[in-house]
């Protein structure tokens, strides 16, 4: 990191060089921020099975996508009422391999259909929080002073309400049936726990050596935090990145299972109140109905949990510590 | 000072969340004023109504006179709210403070119970598996908080109300009470209160303590691998002592910030849980109101769970700065 914070300075301003300088810099941030973390995403086994999770409802969320353009091949039908026999069990008419609702709908369809807009609430939603809580906290526990006190003060009132109910309330008022705009309202608060966690950790670096050294070279602030700051708050922005994308899932899946939210985007949470409020939960029959988007939501979550928690252990050396005779690194403790 | 500070954050907090709820009165398309004027305008015959009568009734309902300025109304809407006026359920035609008065110790009851259950299996279970850390205890119970943890807790709540109450009948579906039961505080009162909350606070336990193991887990190992608790061994301290007094404490003080925000999570969560269980609590008013459009009731409901989950953390706040003397006033640091 010390070698990055002095690639600054009127040298590399140079036109002729500077080009080729910049590109190198562009590759040496892309191995940095995007190569290396996959590497060592692939050499632990929750982090492994967590991102072949998500990819596998990445490819279902393509499959849908597919399917319902005019040029590609249906290779899902998008879900219709009398598309075959009603409540047909799960695993018993490969037509409907995961059985159909009370008006015929293929259980299969519906939840490959729904994938798409999910995937879109949970981008807009982890997207739109973690933006903000990086660029809150790492601001705040840098700048120190007023303005922390400002950004930290407005942090704790986010914090303090209480998401759900507010989110309830802006979902009914405002109806709103943007998948994006749905992320965004189910994030509205979320941003601020992790601002604070954010916070704290830039806290720490904020006096550490190098950073003081691109103090006193007298680099502006904003290259300070790009260069110096948010490279070492990254590995934890991109748990929280995954935590809030469970959050979306969770919060979505509640507002269409009440019916707060407009039931014109396909949902798991609509296939559930549906099945929930048309009975299944009082018959064994039709049980496949109620479990089948149950099941859809628990694996998405689980592994982003996976992830999650695979990349934490990863990353804090904290947590890394005790089994630091694996990774060669002078920053862990003493060992015998 | 600190004390200070944290009770003059917690006033601007309640200032802000009754800013909202004027705000979501006020300026939003379609909002309570208009609500209830078209409400009056059906049943009273549209022509004869009195402008100056309906604007009377605006107020009675929502504490907000619409032919006053703006700063008028939210001055009159301010001090009402602080003086406990809530306004008028136009559903239940009474006032909005005496249906919270007898929602929320219900809901209370409920976290109450939750919390602390969710909190003690978490510490408890993540301290043993960090003294068993790599064994196959710790893997298991690992991947099953990890597992129970990606489950949404109304997902769970489903679940035992399908197994527990309607196929096996040992639990009561809904309700907080046996009808027919006089209040007091005799055995089989309390009794039949607890035995109605049992699958509520299940729902919440069973999916919250995975994820207070894990972090408990983490912090307990770390605190494990610090130099003092080896000294702590050399000096000859009994390791019964070390793990409560020396690991366990410094463990778990940095989860308090985790209890602050899952008291916000639970109380928001309450509005999911208490629908599906008919628990006539705080959140199964508000979604009543939501349903019923009763913007009075549905301000006044989101208002007390957020000054509940205000005191909650006030509370914490206030507590931890003593239990834990590290803390201290952020502004000794240099601004940047």
């Amino acid at each position: 990191m010390s070698e990055r914070s002095s690639t600054f300075g009127p040298a590399d301003e140079s036109a002729a060089d500077g080009s080729a300088t910049q590109w190198e810099v562009y590759r040496e941030w892309f191995d940095i921020a995007v190569l290396t973390p996959m590497r060592v995403a692939w050499s632990d086994w929750r982090t492994r099975l967590g991102s072949l999770i998500v990819l596998f409802y990445l490819v279902l969320a393509a499959v849908a996508w597919v399917s319902a353009t005019d040029w590609g091949p249906t290779i899902v039908a998008t879900p219709s009422s009398g598309q075959g026999p009603r409540l047909t069990g799960a695993f018993q008419d490969m037509a409907y391999p995961l059985g159909t609702n009370n008006l015929g709908e293929s259980i299969l369809s519906a939840i490959v259909h729904a994938t798409p807009a999910m995937i879109q609430l949970i981008v807009a939603g982890a997207v739109f929080s973690t933006v903000l809580a990086t660029l809150i906290g790492v601001v705040s526990g840098y700048k120190g002073g007023a303005v922390d006190r400002v950004l930290t003060t407005v942090t704790d009132i986010a914090m303090t309400l209480p998401g759900l109910p507010l989110i309830i309330l802006l979902a009914a008022i405002l109806e709103p049936r943007n998948p994006a705009v749905i992320g965004i309202i189910l994030t509205i608060n979320a941003w601020a726990g992790l601002a604070r966690a954010i916070r704290s950790q830039v806290l720490s670096l904020r006096d550490d050596s190098y950073v003081e050294a691109s103090r006193v070279m007298g680099a502006p602030v904003s290259r300070i935090l790009k260069d110096d700051i948010v490279p070492n708050v990254m590995p934890f922005v991109l748990i929280n990145f995954v935590n809030s994308a469970r959050g979306v899932i969770f919060g979505s899946v509640a507002l269409y299972f009440l019916g707060i939210l407009p039931s014109s985007n396909p949902n798991w949470g609509i296939m559930l109140n549906s099945a929930y409020t048309s009975g299944a939960i009082y018959s064994l029959d039709v049980l496949h109905w109620l479990l089948i988007p149950m099941f859809a939501i628990i694996l998405l979550s689980f592994g982003l949990v996976l992830f999650a928690q695979g990349t934490e252990k990863l990353f804090n050396p904290r947590i890394r510590a005790r089994h630091a005779e694996s990774i060669e690194d002078d920053t862990a403790p003493y060992q015998e | 000072m600190y004390a200070l500070k944290r009770v003059g954050q917690a006033a601007v907090t309640l200032l802000s969340v009754i800013t909202i709820t004027f705000a979501l009165i006020r300026a939003l398309p379609g909002g309570p004023g208009d609500a209830i004027r078209a409400q009056v305008m059906q049943s009273g015959g549209s022509s004869n109504v009195d402008m100056t009568q309906l604007n009377a009734l605006v107020e009675s309902y929502t504490n907000v006179d619409p032919s006053t300025p703006l700063y008028v109304q939210y001055w009159d809407y301010v001090t009402s709210i602080l003086q406990g006026d809530l306004g008028q359920s136009i559903w239940y035609g009474r006032p909005v403070s005496e249906i919270i008065v007898q929602a929320l110790p219900w809901t209370v009851l409920l976290l109450t119970i939750a919390i602390l259950l969710t909190f003690a299996i978490g510490i408890v279970l993540g301290a043993a598996m960090a003294y068993a850390e790599g064994t196959d205890f710790d893997v298991g119970s690992t991947v099953v908080s990890m597992l129970l943890n990606s489950v949404p807790y109304y997902i769970a709540a489903i679940l035992l109300v399908y197994f527990l109450s309607i196929q096996f009948g040992v639990f009561p579906q809904s309700g907080n009470v046996s009808s027919g039961l006089e209040p007091s505080l005799s055995l089989s009162y309390v009794g039949d209160v607890l035995y109605h909350a049992v699958l509520p606070v299940a729902s919440l336990v069973i999916t919250g303590f995975g994820g207070t193991a894990i972090t408990m887990r983490g912090n307990a190992i770390q605190e494990i691998g610090e130099d003092y608790i080896r000294v702590a061994h050399l000096r000859g301290v009994p390791g019964r002592r070390i793990a409560v007094r020396y690991v366990g404490r410094n463990a778990i003080l940095p989860m308090y910030t985790q209890f602050m925000i899952s008291v916000g999570f639970m109380f928001g969560g309450s509005v999911i849980l208490e629908q599906i269980f008919a628990y006539p609590g705080l959140g199964y008013y508000l979604l009543e109101a939501i349903s019923t459009r009763d913007y009075p009731l549905m301000m006044g409901g989101f208002l007390v769970i957020a000054v509940a989950v205000m005191i909650c953390v006030l509370i914490a706040d206030l507590t931890y700065s003593r239990i834990d003397p590290r803390i201290s006033d952020d502004d000794a640091r240099e601004a940047y």
